[in-house]
């Protein structure tokens, strides 16, 4: 440490340096280890694209790791694991929800609707399908995500609930552009369809849209 | 994450006990916010008590005229909800300027309540902080601050609280129920519910160990125009630089509270009595003291401007 | 093949099927979760788990590491640091080692993995291991770091500025004169798919499973680094989850489950945890670029310079800004140079369109207030100083140039006449309202690239080691493949991204489509070859509708029954003789809220020249989606750098933030029609990069021209401009 410049001290007078290294997990003192026991299993019951599951999990384990490590439904993503990005969107219980977020052992007796539940590469739901003709993604790895999302966002304007872009609040919501874009907001595309993917969520939604 | 038990409690005193007794016991309900933390070892806890089960999840009027709100009220639907939106504007649009359309379909009422801040120093485990790791410093304190605090920040601590619905609720004069391991309740005004730093900045709020939230109330609509201003880098999906939430009254008069800028949601009611005289001058007599670094110093100004931003919204 | 001499008439360029729009033939199964990526292969059985420990400091050394206690945590198998690791080499397009220590050169170097039989498992056990560090002084601070930086050329050696005639009288001379400096932060590429892989050891044969945009790179470097011949490791990468440079190279996820799974005897699988990944890998670097023009008052540009410093890490490279700058505009005098300073960040790499997107981010502002102080229109300013030769040396021209028409088709459609000129003055309700354009300019880069094409019973099945980035390789290489062979898409069975198949391009520089294709229709001129041999006919027999027809005599294309051909591509002088280079025209509206200052664009358009579009519909994905990218750099994209502890502070997505969809209005793509026969057989050149030069420029000029306020400092974030907004009423 002595040959290093001295770190500014900020006018609270803290050695910003020197606490950073004295609060490195890295500096306790060495502690004879000692051997831990494994978190005993737990069980958990759900339903996931209308089949019962039961597994056996660490109480750790979150619904994504669940649903991709443990059910091999490795069609949702993870792409931060906290909530920052929306690839492992999935629906429960009718609300899409961010499974990185959220334990397995939480779900208990759930109905959990993953991309795999909504169709398959022979039978695509039909925001899949809009997905493909409008080319709503790139690499592919957020698209899951999106999809699962664009498909509850159509339910929520449905069920009515407003969003931050809503003029009048307590008017029903329509499904502008300008709505679909705040709505779909929690899911990232770096590859950047966005363009795209609401193209793809108005064909769907079929009618005209305005905006 | 650290390994930990797991129960789903049954009822709300029971809860309370359960997390009481045991060194390092959580209430866990959306889980958004904690698991977010445990992923990263900020928060170890080695019990889990899930609450999701408890039945605070209705909204209902109040005989004084106001709503109350269940802790596990979700943010969608409380922001969804129609007495909210037809009589607390500003509570629903604080919420759906928040977050995500996910996130808020699995946070809680409480939850949101008590997020913890999203300084980059707490969120890195390597860094010195004192909220994070008492007496370690602070490591933000001469660091990248943009995001950080303009007042109310300490010695110890320049983080913000970084959420949207408290700062409406704090416009509201929201009052904050718990239910503690003996079955004793408290009503906590929302004004002081969340802590200032000072020298214990590692305590976000007033919250004792086990004290359960079991539900918010509002007081009686306010009426007036409501307003929640949002000044951020991108369009959604991001924290607040500068939030500013506002209940504008037809002859000028009103309440005003901004987020974004200290460790609480930041209102000053003696500075709305001069809302009448313009921004500028609510701004001065709210931010006075306040102690920006180079970084942040922007946010005074900012919500100068958001708040003249609304009040020159007419409807 | 060598093409050594342009292009004649070929099966390409009847344009059945290449040149049409078509949905990605590897759509379905990513719509549906079924295209497995790198975490997601189940070709290895019962795979353990890893995790990554990163260092704790930026530059030191470890004092002492303790995995006892991390290795008696449960589930734990083994504890895998440099320590164990045996002697590694370090990949030739590695600057800096994927595995620290004892020395650390970065913060989040990797200098641990941890293998237990969970992932939860790993992941708390890694926090268990121990490490005291000597913590040493770096070199972090990029403007303090360049004052004493070495004048370089675009590899890092000690070179000298680049001249042509004389700038510094030319540009005293000059009526009209800029000298401005411009400033661009370090950025990350945020891939949605952090780096993942699976290694599985067969005896000493390595098979992996992993995410990366080359294959052949990756084997080499992976072999280089474990010290093993390249034909011991398979190196598998058929879906990758976003890659934008940051996927180029080999990586510590790939390095750590080797040297995991060989630790343990059992597949390992490891996916980097995202808060790891700014500092753990590659970045784009900061730039501080000083641009002066001079010009007559025609606004005829008389001398141009462009000087760019950045840092790296000892034995990087500078990021290249300068490189359009001696392309895309006259100017009888010149000069570029660049600056490099040793830095103590992380590795700083390549990131989409390197040199050019931070380069045109800074060029394309200059030329906005060069406009300006010539009072002309910044279209016609650009038109007057285009160029079909290379300004340095006229005799070399550019294969092909429509620049000007990219300006001009793209003001017709963009409503550029509706522009004000001056700025400040179009309102629309709060919002103060501009209109911004940008040129748009990437080189196209020509590389050998192979490809192996089998015949069976009428079905096509092509296998490369090129890679799907997200770019739509799948696609257009069944596109090729049926072109060149006379069958429909759907009789094309494409195979990519594995090492058991010939070495292509890959998927880097936007070199990807244009020569990985190239090297498919070579192999496909070999296979027709074989075919017509096989059935009798002559050489300059015809492929269509499955039939094979020279003449009057016609055959089914499945009577040639099974044969296989390989083939490359090479190149040989044409790229030296030609420019070879994409442009385009971005055009981009913003409203800028007069009292908050926050920005949001409103309309983009994007004229692109790049030769032939073999599949418009995924060309076009590819420019909007570098649109997105650009308006993150222009307004919110920044690595903010601790000066004190050396490292990028905002290392997630929450706090490193990017474009989301509310940020992105509708987008516009045009592609001129054009075949560029200097460049391939082909005829095409890439866009993927293209559609981000300039973006950035566009939306700082769309600022300005909304608010009179010129930042030249990226991103244009509201702090930096709140001030200057119209006073509050």
């Amino acid at each position: 440490m002595s040959d290093l410049p001295r770190l500014e001290i900020s006018r609270r007078g803290v050695l910003a340096g020197t606490a950073m290294l004295s609060a490195s997990p890295a500096i306790p003192a060495r502690a004879a280890p000692v051997q831990d026991e494994p978190a005993p299993l737990m069980p958990v019951r759900f339903k996931v694209n209308g089949k019962d599951r039961q597994l056996s999990l660490d109480p750790r384990t979150t619904l994504l790791d669940a649903l991709r490590e443990h059910l091999h439904l490795t069609g949702t993503k993870k792409g931060c694991d906290h909530g920052q990005c929306g690839a492992c969107t999935v629906i429960v219980e009718g609300r899409r929800i961010n499974s990185c977020l959220s334990l397995a052992v939480m779900h208990e007796g759930d109905a959990v609707t993953t991309i795999e539940g909504l169709g398959t590469p022979q039978k695509l739901h039909p925001m899949q399908a809009a997905f493909v003709k409008h080319d709503g993604y790139q690499c592919g790895y957020c698209t899951p995500g999106q999809i699962c999302s664009a498909v509850a966002v159509l339910g929520e304007i449905e069920r009515g609930v407003p969003s931050h872009v809503q003029a009048d609040l307590t008017a029903s919501p329509r499904a502008t552009n300008l709505e679909l874009r705040e709505r779909m907001s929690g899911n990232i595309c770096r590859c950047g369809a966005y363009s795209n993917i609401a193209d793809a969520m108005k064909d769907v939604i079929g009618s005209e849209v305005a905006g | 994450m650290k390994a930990f038990t797991y129960e789903r409690a049954r009822d709300p005193v029971a809860a309370a006990r359960a997390v009481a007794a045991r060194q390092g016991a959580r209430f866990i309900a959306g889980g958004t916010n904690l698991l977010d933390l445990m992923k990263l070892e900020i928060e170890t806890p080695t019990h889990l008590v899930d609450v999701q089960d408890l039945g605070f999840d209705r909204i209902e009027p109040t005989a004084e005229g106001g709503l109350r709100i269940g802790a596990l009220v979700t943010n969608t639907d409380l922001a969804a909800d129609h007495r909210v939106r037809r009589d607390y504007g500003v509570l629903s649009r604080a919420i759906l300027a928040g977050a995500s359309g996910q996130l808020r379909n699995k946070a809680t009422t409480a939850g949101n309540l008590l997020q913890r801040t999203r300084c980059p120093y707490f969120y890195d485990t390597n860094m010195a902080c004192n909220k994070r790791k008492p007496g370690s410093g602070c490591a933000a304190i001469g660091g990248y601050s943009r995001q950080l605090g303009v007042i109310g920040v300490s010695d110890t601590c320049i983080a913000t609280f970084p959420g949207d619905m408290a700062v409406a609720l704090r416009l509201l004069d929201a009052v904050v129920e718990t239910i503690d391991a003996e079955g004793l309740t408290r009503a906590i005004p929302i004004a002081d519910f969340h802590r200032l730093w000072g020298n214990r900045p590692e305590q976000d709020t007033v919250l004792r160990p086990g004290e359960l939230l079991t539900s918010v109330t509002l007081p009686r609509p306010l009426g007036g125009r409501h307003h929640y201003e949002k000044v951020r880098d991108r369009a959604s999906y991001a924290f607040a630089l500068v939030s500013v939430a506002a209940v504008i009254q037809p002859d000028g008069t009103g309440r005003v509270a901004f987020g974004g800028v200290a460790p609480k949601p930041w209102r000053v009611e003696a500075a709305e009595a001069l809302l009448p005289q313009g921004a500028a001058a609510v701004t001065a007599r709210a931010f006075q003291g306040a102690t920006p670094t180079k970084d942040n110093a922007f946010k005074l100004p900012l919500a100068t401007r958001a708040l003249a931003a609304v009040l020159a919204q007419k409807d | 093949m060598k093409f050594d001499t342009p292009a004649g008439p070929n099966p390409i360029d009847r344009m059945k099927v290449v040149g049409r729009a078509h949905d990605r033939i590897d759509g379905p199964l990513k719509v549906s979760g079924q295209a497995a990526y790198a975490f997601e292969r189940r070709e290895p059985a019962n795979p353990a788990y890893g995790w990554i420990v990163g260092a704790a400091v930026a530059k030191g050394t470890i004092r002492w590491i303790d995995t006892d206690e991390a290795r008696a945590a449960p589930g734990v198998l083994a504890v895998v640091t440099a320590r164990d690791a045996g002697p590694l080499g370090k990949g030739d397009r590695n600057t800096v080692r994927l595995l620290g220590g004892p020395r650390i050169d970065h913060y989040h170097q990797a200098i641990a993995v941890v293998v237990a039989e969970t992932l939860e498992q790993a992941r708390a056990a890694a926090a268990l291991v121990r490490v005291d560090y000597d913590r040493a002084a770096g070199s972090f601070d990029l403007d303090e770091a360049l004052k004493a930086a070495p004048a370089t050329d675009d590899d890092g050696k000690r070179a000298r500025a680049d001249r042509v005639g004389s700038f510094e009288t030319a540009f005293a001379a000059a009526p009209v004169q800029l000298d401005a400096e411009y400033s661009t932060p370090d950025h990350t590429h945020a891939m949605m798919e952090p780096f993942a892989s699976i290694a599985q050891w067969n005896g000493d044969e390595l098979e992996l499973w992993t995410s990366n945009q080359m294959i052949d790179w990756g084997r080499s470097d992976l072999a280089r680094t474990l010290n093993l011949p390249k034909e011991k490791i398979r190196f598998h990468s058929p879906y990758i989850g976003g890659g934008f440079g940051g996927k180029l190279f080999l990586r510590a996820d790939a390095l750590m489950a080797a040297l995991g799974a060989r630790a343990v005897g059992r597949a390992v699988k490891i996916a980097m945890p995202r808060a790891l990944m700014a500092n753990n890998s590659t970045h784009r670097p900061a730039t501080r670029q000083r641009i002066r023009i001079g010009a007559s008052r025609d606004g005829t540009i008389t001398a141009i310079a462009h000087e760019s410093g950045s840092g790296d890490q000892p034995g990087g490279g500078p990021e290249n800004a300068i490189g359009q700058t001696k392309l895309l505009y006259v100017g009888a005098n010149r000069l570029t140079a660049l600056r490099l300073a040793v830095l103590d960040l992380p590795e700083g790499n390549a990131m989409r369109a390197p040199g050019e997107a931070p380069g045109m981010m800074a060029l394309e502002i200059a030329m906005d207030e060069m406009a300006e102080k010539l009072g002309m229109d910044p279209v016609e300013f650009r038109i007057r100083n285009d160029t079909q030769v290379d300004p340095a040396r006229p005799e070399r021209k550019f294969s092909q140039r429509q620049l000007t028409r990219c300006l001009t088709e793209g003001a017709d459609r963009f409503g550029w006449s509706n522009r004000t000129a001056r700025p400040g003055q179009v309102r629309d309700g709060r919002w103060l309202v501009g209109m911004g354009v940008a040129a748009a300019f990437r080189n196209h880069v020509s590389r050998p690239s192979g490809a192996r094409v089998r015949l069976d019973g009428g079905i096509v099945t092509v296998e490369s080691d090129m890679t799907d980035i997200g770019t739509g390789s799948y696609t257009i290489i069944a596109q090729t493949a049926a072109e060149m062979l006379g069958v429909p898409v759907e009789a094309v069975v494409v195979k990519l991204g594995s090492s058991d198949f010939p070495a292509s391009a890959g998927s880097g520089g936007q070199w990807g489509a244009a020569n990985a294709t190239a090297g498919v229709y070579a192999a496909c001129v070999k296979l027709r070859e074989a075919v017509t041999q096989r059935l009798g006919l002559p050489l300059d027999a015809t492929f269509a509708n499955g039939r094979v027809r020279s003449g009057t005599i016609s055959q089914p294309l499945s009577k040639a029954g099974s044969l296989v051909a390989e083939d490359r591509i090479e190149f040989g002088e044409l790229g030296k003789t030609f420019q070879l280079s994409t442009f385009g025209a971005h055009f981009v509206e913003v409203g800028v809220d007069s009292y908050t200052g926050a920005t949001r664009v409103r309309r983009m358009l994007a004229v692109c020249a790049a030769g032939r579009i073999i599949n418009p519909k995924s060309a076009r994905s590819q420019v909007i989606g570098a649109m997105t990218m650009g308006v993150g750099a222009a307004l919110m994209e920044e690595l903010a750098v601790d000066r004190r502890f050396g490292l990028f502070v905002n290392h997630d997505l929450a706090s490193y933030e990017v474009p989301v969809h509310a940020d992105i209005p509708h987008q516009e793509v045009v592609f001129l029609d054009e075949a560029d026969d200097k460049a391939n057989p082909m005829k095409a050149k890439g866009v993927g990069e293209l559609g981000l030069c300039g973006v950035g420029a566009a939306v700082a000029n769309a600022i300005y021209n909304a608010t009179g306020i010129r930042v030249r400092d990226y991103p244009l974030t509201l702090d930096k401009y709140l001030g200057q907004l119209p006073q509050l009423a």
